[in-house]
């Protein structure tokens, strides 16, 4: 084993020794995600490096603690990518803090979640023990899929030591459209449009100056994007520009995300709903939603005082609420930020997580506010 | 005799007997009479699923015909301490769904129901009896279709895809069940209701969905599932093509995923496959080659038109010897017919074949071949290769006659030493089959006695009292002891330098 996994499972086995809770941690540009962190930092700075790339494989095997813009710039040299386009909520972004998070950038509803891209992973358990699950492979059945419940865990089943990813090539053609659209039509359009075989692979539906925009990008091969722009209409953006804005969505930098004057309320915290993509257009009050995932994905800014009733409508849509950003003012502190689960699944959760650390010292109370 | 002492068989037997009433009464509650039948003429057609070398006749078979039977047979199984196991059609190929000498088979073939079919949100509702097929046809009307495609979605059931994770010849391009299904909906050990993902693209808390999908039947018991449609593609067409030697055609596929093309599906068979096949569909196969690749491209006929191009300049430059492009669907359809008769193909040359699936990196396609055809020598037996390329799942079929213990024997070596020799490569035992019963041995070469200890614990987790089909998927410590072989992890092999064939 190498030195720098060594010493996390060292450092492992004595918080467990005598309980010290421990706060997994990568570039820490996700520390605002889930409930509060608790613990002493346990950094994975020192798990860096990429371990096996081979572009004729589709695989990359990568270390926990590496920048994700090292990983995403090897894939580009090779003309591959990530193509979930995970998020960079700041320049230290890591693999590991990717895969812990879970979340997945503007294409997820066309191409899958990062859960779907992960192969294979080796963990450090509560225990300190090394282990590995899944493979470098497409399809494997060995075993229960350990390496994907790891995806969106928060790190509350133990450090993601390595990682392996599949990874594609980037499309060989790439276009945006820009519609003017109310959000109702632009639900409609977006689920018509997904019934058909078209390269769609990620929308952003928005406001600005009053006025709905819904922005579509297409990717796939030349000739497939060409026939869609040419049978879709609207308006086509230069390239370059709209690259630019779908990574600002993607990072959450878009002016809608930033406080602005219209946003008088500091109180405002933001809120993402995660529902199916027919839901309709969600009575919430105040500003108009920024939409992605083709409907699936709706944010909102609303005090967090109106956590009931904003859980009651995404449930009630069949889908679920997340508080993922605290307003400014730090108010609602304590409104849980995920939604509660059924008693059955909630006594797995925990079953879960006491089987992969017995002495609860991973991340306590990062998913779920400590009892 | 009346009065001598039972012997252990004896007392066994009654004990069993005993048993099996205590179940029937207790169950006879929840259930009408034609849903229970544990008589041996009537459960003997439930001893095995589709590997039918391992056999056991259950204490009992429930039909429940609703949710609220399912739960009542849990729940009541789970205060009697009876091992359930559950089962769709049965056309598993590990043995996942062998029963329990002292269980109960909870048969969910009732639940054969199509709920809802929403071209819309495409996405269907559906019971877990549900053939993997008729979801396909149900949502045909509309043009969407769902994509996980396994050999037997003839007769295979979505809640048999969801326990095993199934793929078929297009899951490279389209994906396994696991990225296929929102939201799995049933019951835990104890019969408690429980939701797993949802019709939203994700839900609250760790992502159990991935967790339960490929479990076998361990961690919950599956009721209804929403899946994924897809808008059907416009077009496909395949190309055939011929290599004069395996390793050209192995790096032929390296070559086509390099050049940044992800084919519908990439399908490889070797010379004895080919002969094999061709004798029994006669579809104009190429007898000279030493593998022939079948590569698809769908989607829009412009599309189409633009990959069959770059797919055919990379085949071209990587060697092939001929090259046909299907003009026609029935072409297309003549193309496939032997890939998707490999297996009554091998049925015909041979008494008996066992059928593996490990998954090796593409790149060693080649290697793996060349070990095989050694194996061949060595075990004094024939195997017939068939190969999904693209995702480097293998299928040989090591071919065999069951009444030659010898011969039965050897063909075990040949399959464990396949998987063993896979794993060493950088793969896995299982691509899309499952561990079930027979791989349990292997799984001890290619998990730690931690890593297994730590997959015990998932179980637990979900199952604390151990009755959710017992006995799969995981070995344990004793059985790896006995088994006595040493972990031969890609890349972690005791001697990476030594030459291994």
């Amino acid at each position: 084993m190498d030195p720098a996994l060594s010493q996390i499972a060292e450092r492992i086995r004595a918080a467990a020794a005598d309980a010290t809770p421990l706060r997994i941690r990568g570039g820490g540009t996700k520390d605002f995600h889930g409930e509060t962190p608790q613990g002493d930092i346990l950094s994975t700075a020192a798990l860096t490096g990429i371990t096996s790339y081979e572009p004729s494989e589709l695989v990359v095997t990568v270390r926990g603690g590496t920048p994700l813009a090292e990983l995403e710039a090897v894939l580009a040299e090779k003309g591959q990518c990530l193509p979930f386009e995970p998020p960079h909520f700041g320049p230290g972004t890591t693999v590991g803090g990717m895969v812990a998070a879970g979340l997945s950038g503007p294409a997820r509803a066309s191409v899958g979640a990062v859960r779907d891209y992960v192969l294979g992973a080796t963990l450090v358990n509560g225990r300190g023990e090394v282990l590995s699950f899944g493979g470098q492979v497409m399809k494997n059945v060995a075993g229960y899929d350990v390496s994907r419940v790891l995806a969106g865990s928060l790190g509350t089943l133990g450090v993601i030591a390595e990682v392996s990813l599949k990874v594609l090539p980037v499309a060989p053609a790439e276009a945006t459209l820009e519609f003017a659209c109310s959000q109702a039509d632009a639900l409609r359009l977006l689920n018509e449009w997904g019934g058909r075989p078209l390269p769609l692979n990620a929308s952003c539906w928005f406001e600005h100056g009053g006025a709905g925009i819904l922005q579509l990008r297409l990717r796939g091969a030349v000739a497939a994007v060409e026939a869609a722009c040419a049978h879709l209409g609207g308006e086509r953006r230069d390239n370059a520009v709209a690259a630019a804005d779908w990574q600002s969505l993607r990072d959450q930098r878009l002016p809608w995300f930033a406080a602005d004057d219209t946003d008088t309320d500091t109180d405002a915290a933001l809120w993402r709903l995660s529902v199916p993509q027919t839901a309709p257009v969600l009575a919430i009050d105040g500003n108009a939603p920024l939409v992605e995932w083709h409907g699936g994905q709706r944010w909102y800014k609303a005090a967090p005082d109106q956590a009931a009733r904003i859980r009651d409508i995404a449930h009630a849509a069949g889908g679920h609420a997340t508080l993922f950003r605290k307003p400014a003012s730090q108010a609602g502190g304590d409104v849980p930020r995920f939604d509660a689960l059924s008693a059955p699944v909630a006594r797995i959760h925990r079953a879960l997580m006491h089987e992969f650390d017995p002495h609860r010292i991973f991340n306590r109370g990062r998913l779920f506010a400590d009892e | 005799m009346m009065n001598a002492p039972l012997t252990a068989v004896q007392h066994d037997s009654l004990q069993k007997t005993d048993r099996q009433s205590q179940i029937v009464r207790a169950l006879q509650v929840h259930l009408p009479a034609h849903a229970l039948i544990w008589h041996a003429e009537d459960t003997t057609p439930y001893e095995c699923d589709g590997l039918t070398a391992y056999r056991q006749r259950p204490l009992v078979v429930a039909l429940p015909e609703t949710e609220a039977q399912v739960a009542a047979v849990l729940k009541t199984c789970h205060q009697l301490g009876v091992p359930v196991v559950a089962r769709g059609a049965g056309t598993g190929l590990s043995g996942g769904a062998m029963p329990h000498a002292l269980g109960v088979t909870l048969s969910l073939a009732k639940f054969n129901r199509i709920l809802k079919i929403d071209p819309v949100s495409r996405t269907a509702v559906v019971q877990c009896g549900v053939r993997n097929l008729a979801i396909s046809e149900a949502a045909a009307p509309f043009n969407l279709y769902y994509a996980p495609d396994p050999s037997s979605q003839i007769a295979c059931t979505i809640g048999g895809n969801v326990a095993e994770n199934s793929g078929g010849v297009h899951c490279l391009k389209y994906g396994l069940t696991l990225h296929n299904v929102l939201r799995v909906r049933g019951f835990t050990a104890e019969g408690a209701f429980v939701e797993f993902g949802g019709e939203a693209l994700d839900a609250p808390g760790l992502d159990l969905l991935a967790l339960v999908i490929g479990s076998e039947g361990m961690l919950a018991v599956t009721t209804e599932v929403t899946v994924k449609l897809v808008p059907k593609p416009q077009l496909a067409r395949c190309i055939m093509a011929s290599f004069d030697d395996v390793r050209k055609a192995g790096d032929a596929v390296a070559a086509v995923i390099a050049a940044g093309i992800i084919p519908a599906g990439l399908e490889m068979m070797d010379k004895p496959m080919t002969a094999a096949v061709e004798d029994f569909v006669h579809a104009g196969y190429d007898l000279d080659a030493a593998a022939i690749l079948l590569c698809e491209s769908d989607g829009t006929a412009e599309e189409v038109e633009e990959e069959i191009g770059r797919m055919t300049a990379v085949l071209r430059s990587s060697g092939a010897t001929a090259i046909a492009v299907s003009t026609s669907e029935d072409e297309r359809m003549k193309f496939w017919s032997g890939r998707k008769n490999a297996f009554p193909a091998s049925g015909r040359i041979s008494p008996d074949y066992m059928c593996l699936d490990s998954t090796i990196p593409r790149k060693r396609l080649a290697d793996i071949l060349l070990a095989i055809q050694e194996m061949e020598k060595k075990y004094k037996l024939r195997c017939c290769n068939v190969f999904h390329a693209g995702d480097g799942n293998l299928h040989p079929l090591v071919l065999f006659d069951a009444n030659d213990p010898d011969e039965l024997h050897r063909c075990e070596l040949f399959g464990a030493d396949i998987l063993e020799t896979s794993v060493a490569m950088g793969g896995t035992v299982s691509g899309e089959h499952g561990v079930g019963v027979e791989k349990l041995n292997s799984m001890c070469v290619q998990f730690t006695a931690a890593e297994n200890e730590q997959m015990f614990g998932v179980k637990r987790a979900f199952d604390p009292a151990g009755l959710l089909n017992p006995g799969k998927v995981i070995p344990t410590l004793q059985r790896c002891a006995e088994y006595g072989k040493q972990v031969v992890r890609g890349g972690r092999l005791p001697h990476p330098d030594l030459p291994r064939f």
